[in-house]
């Protein structure tokens, strides 16, 4: 990305969706399977671009669930691999999502959430979270669901997401919402330090040299299914061990605690800084990882934060984790808008006076 | 500055096209010309012209957009009205290309008319920090796959480089010599280098033909 014209080449103006797509292949994507869902389709686009150019392989699949089907033999190989939808989109993937789990395969998928449900509108939300954090699909699994709240971590959550995935062998979802894909901001990229994965479970033929490899999520000895689900969840125990992600905004005296991601976040951190010029004590925690969700974060702030507003782009879907990571030690209000709308600054500044008076509700 | 009965933006999407033909419309209306703006947009419904129908109203511009845009009818379908930019050659007008090979081809079914008649300028929009017109080479790629979709060969390149709202006088500066290669690559001059408002001054002798932008801001946070 570096060209001849001074330090214009270290500034690059891209759009979330874009900034996705060059930081898989940094991270050594090489073959996307997509199908386009406004407001993701730009991920899509930038690939069918680059992947040509590079020897990588980009496939514009007949289906959202064959996109993932194609994801999960590739991953099934050991390699890196993605997808890409938006909020209907990842609905369909559902099944594809479980067969990942179940077949404890990595691969990173990308959800650019737009309003719902139904086929909703065109415009960003944060509705899918329950979605994303609990029930993707049936069976029981996690999937490590990371949330940018600029292009610089599109980027950057994309490739740290690549090696969460194969670190552990499972999906790592990044949950978006629309603004995210859409706005321009300038990113500077680099490829990632190159790290290596056990890959030994990969089915890349055996050359007649070993056993081969088998890659399924069938089961039908009871006794041998519960053990994957009970290996899987020992993992799913480090993970929330070791990889929680959030930021503390304003902290320290906070009386006030937002909670708030992606685009949520950015509009609260605007009323934090309108609140505390009129003298009023509020912070913000961030969580950049909604599962595993920054539990303990939330139940040391309980210590000295006499209320927490969820601010959403939902009907109030992360508000219930931040009560029970709270264990409901202080009220929970919630400041929201739905549907593709987004709260403006003054309307999340209004909530924070409304606590601030005293309103538990 | 003068106009063409007919003028054109397209290029990358991204590249700053539906901002640039807003200001540039009012322009002309502040010229005094009767004029019509267009928007030709069916691949990206996010950031549409008609986000500005207020300020072009007030202007006295007649904005012709499909009557489905910013509704909740999902279809990439262009008003009958556009024909009258073709038909009615007494009215100016600006047409708001769709990005990148796939928004001109929309373009095609007027272009007949537009080459014909032969009073238009076809401006190809770039910014050199967008990530798929890094190099004078690549943006040059861009610009053959929109004419060989759009059918109306580029007259003119509009510089609209920028890094978004911290953008400086010296990141604008820097891509100077990126559009003279461009220029000589395309045997194309560059009409002119967009800039927003407040950097106009720190530029004013330093690069010819700078237009000032007012832009349509969708987001109130930072």
């Amino acid at each position: 990305m570096s060209g001849p014209y001074g330090t214009m080449a270290e500034k690059v103006l891209m759009k979330g969706n874009e900034a996705i797509a060059e930081a898989a292949i940094l991270a050594g994507c090489r073959h996307y399977f997509g199908y386009p869902i406004t407001p993701q389709t730009e991920v899509a686009a930038y690939m069918a671009k680059r992947m040509p150019k590079i020897g990588g392989t980009f496939l514009q699949a007949e289906s959202e669930i064959a996109a993932i089907n194609m994801v999960m033999g590739v991953a099934s190989t050991g390699r890196r691999t993605m997808t890409s939808s938006s909020s209907p989109g990842i609905s369909l993937k559902a099944e594809g999502l479980s067969y990942l789990a179940g077949c404890d395969l990595p691969a990173l998928v990308v959800n650019v959430e737009r309003g719902g449900p139904g086929l909703g509108g065109i415009q960003p939300s944060q509705s899918d979270y329950f979605q994303a954090t609990r029930g993707a699909a049936h069976g029981d699994f996690r999937m490590i669901v990371l949330a940018p709240a600029s292009v610089q971590e599109m980027a950057d959550l994309t490739m740290h997401g690549f090696d969460l995935a194969d670190k552990y062998r499972m999906t790592s979802m990044i949950l978006a919402d629309g603004t995210m894909g859409q706005m321009m901001e300038p990113v500077s990229l680099e490829a990632p330090e190159v790290k290596t994965y056990d890959k030994s479970w990969a089915v890349t033929g055996t050359d007649c040299k070993r056993p081969h490899n088998i890659v399924n999520s069938l089961y039908l000895v009871p006794e041998d299914l519960e053990r994957t689900n009970f290996e899987r969840y020992e993992r799913y125990r480090t993970i929330e061990e070791n990889e929680v992600m959030y930021e503390e905004f304003m902290m320290e005296d906070a009386e006030i605690c937002i909670a708030a991601f992606g685009v949520a976040a950015r509009v609260s951190k605007n009323a934090i800084m309108a609140a505390r010029a009129e003298g009023i004590k509020v912070g913000m925690i961030r969580p950049i990882t909604l599962w595993p969700f920054p539990k303990a974060a939330f139940k040391k702030a309980a210590e000295h934060v006499n209320t927490f507003v969820s601010v959403e782009l939902s009907m109030g879907q992360m508000i219930e984790d931040v009560r029970l990571a709270t264990e409901c030690a202080r009220p929970v209000v919630l400041c929201n808008r739905a549907g593709g709308m987004i709260p403006s600054p003054e309307e999340v500044l209004q909530r924070i006076k409304e606590v601030n008076g005293g309103m538990t509700k | 500055m003068k106009f063409k009965r007919v003028t054109l933006f397209a290029g990358h999407y991204g590249s700053g096209k539906t901002n640039i033909a807003v200001n540039y419309a009012i322009a002309m209306r502040k010229a005094g010309l009767p004029v019509s703006i267009a928007d030709l947009d069916i691949v990206n419904p996010y950031f549409r012209t008609k986000d500005s129908a207020d300020r072009l109203a007030e202007a006295g511009i007649r904005l012709i957009s499909s009557q489905f845009a910013n509704s909740n009818v999902d279809t990439p379908a262009l008003p009958g009205e556009i024909y009258a930019i073709t038909d009615d050659r007494s009215t100016y007008a600006v047409m708001d290309v769709g990005g990148d090979d796939r928004g001109a081809l929309a373009l095609g079914r007027y272009a007949p008319a537009i080459v014909e008649e032969n009073a238009y300028e076809m401006l190809f929009v770039v910014n050199a920090y967008r990530p798929l017109t890094r190099t004078p080479a690549e943006a040059f790629e861009v610009m053959r796959e929109v004419e060989a979709a759009g059918k109306i060969p580029f007259t003119a390149i509009v510089n609209n480089s920028n890094v978004g709202r911290d953008t400086t006088a010296d990141d604008v500066l820097q891509t100077v010599p990126f559009m003279e290669e461009l220029s000589r690559l395309t045997g194309l001059p560059v009409k002119m280098t967009t800039v927003r408002e407040d950097l106009r001054e720190g530029l004013s002798r330093r690069i010819d033909n700078l237009f000032p932008l007012t832009l349509q801001k969708k987001y109130t946070w930072t």
